[in-house]
């Protein structure tokens, strides 16, 4: 049996390379693929908790399936804003997008 | 080691070369497929999970949907020759990715996750999924349709070409 830890550690490491695509691309559509590397880490940690630590009741399967919906239709909707940025912008590179900024 | 163990560790190296390639190739297109290849493999290790049916969702969707949706979007947003620079503060990110993992693995390392026993492994089967799903979780499934809708529709709207646009 593959213990508990080798899991956590394979999703801690997935996570941290998300959270270093998220910081390093400049490319908002490379930013959302980061975000789906970090939704799908925790998807890991949730479902390895479930089946070692409460075997039996799923319910961790069933939040990992909510948490790949919810990544879905965030995909979907950040995506069509990108589009939106780069009709008015011409550009899709987060730090060019800094209306916002003071 | 089983075979299991052996593919498991496999697998897992795999996909973490894969999730590498995914922050760091130049190439957009690249980086979108590394990324489908990625969460196609973290679905084959919710095997080594007893989750059968979510690792088939997982690349189901993945696989045949999000990539879609992906190169769809880098088609339509042509980045400059679909090769990128890194951020100029990338070193930042990376300090601040080995700091989130040496916390997250210090602390999956060093807890007593399971007080000593080793617990019996359970297969989550699809009937009992749905049975759930349509039980206690139906209201969070119910939402979970109205987000998915809302988020559709939002997506159509915003990506509309509105009038007297070019």
């Amino acid at each position: 049996m593959i213990p508990l830890e080798h899991f956590l550690l394979l999703s801690a490491a997935l996570f941290a390379i998300g959270i270093y695509g998220l910081l390093a691309r400049r490319n908002a559509v490379l930013v959302l693929i980061s975000i789906e590397l970090l939704l799908n880490a925790v998807a890991i940690n949730l479902v390895a908790f479930a089946t070692y630590l409460d075997p039996g009741r799923i319910a961790g399967v069933i939040l990992a399936i909510f948490v790949i919906t919810i990544a879905a239709a965030e995909l979907g909707l950040g995506l069509a804003i990108v589009l939106r940025v780069y009709r008015l912008r011409s550009s899709v590179n987060v730090d060019e997008v800094d209306a916002l900024r003071w | 080691m089983t075979f299991a163990q052996v593919a498991f560790y496999v697998l897992a190296a795999a996909a973490l070369v894969s999730a590498l390639g995914v922050v760091v190739v130049r190439n957009v297109v690249y980086s979108a497929l590394l990324l489908i290849l990625t969460l196609s493999l973290t679905g084959l290790v919710y095997l080594f999970l007893y989750a059968d049916f979510l690792a088939l969702v997982q690349i189901l969707i993945y696989g045949g949907t999000v990539s879609v949706l992906l190169l769809f979007a880098l088609m339509l947003t042509r980045p400059d020759q679909y090769h990128v620079r890194a951020h100029a503060h990338w070193p930042l990110g990376l300090a601040a990715a080995i700091v989130v993992f040496a916390v997250l693995a210090y602390q999956a390392v060093a807890t007593d996750w399971l007080g000593g026993h080793t617990p019996v492994l359970e297969r989550a089967s699809p009937a009992a999924i749905g049975e759930l799903l349509f039980g206690p979780w139906a209201v969070p499934f119910e939402i979970a349709s109205m987000v998915l809708l809302v988020a559709l529709l939002g997506a159509l709207i915003l990506a509309r070409r509105s009038e007297g646009e070019s």
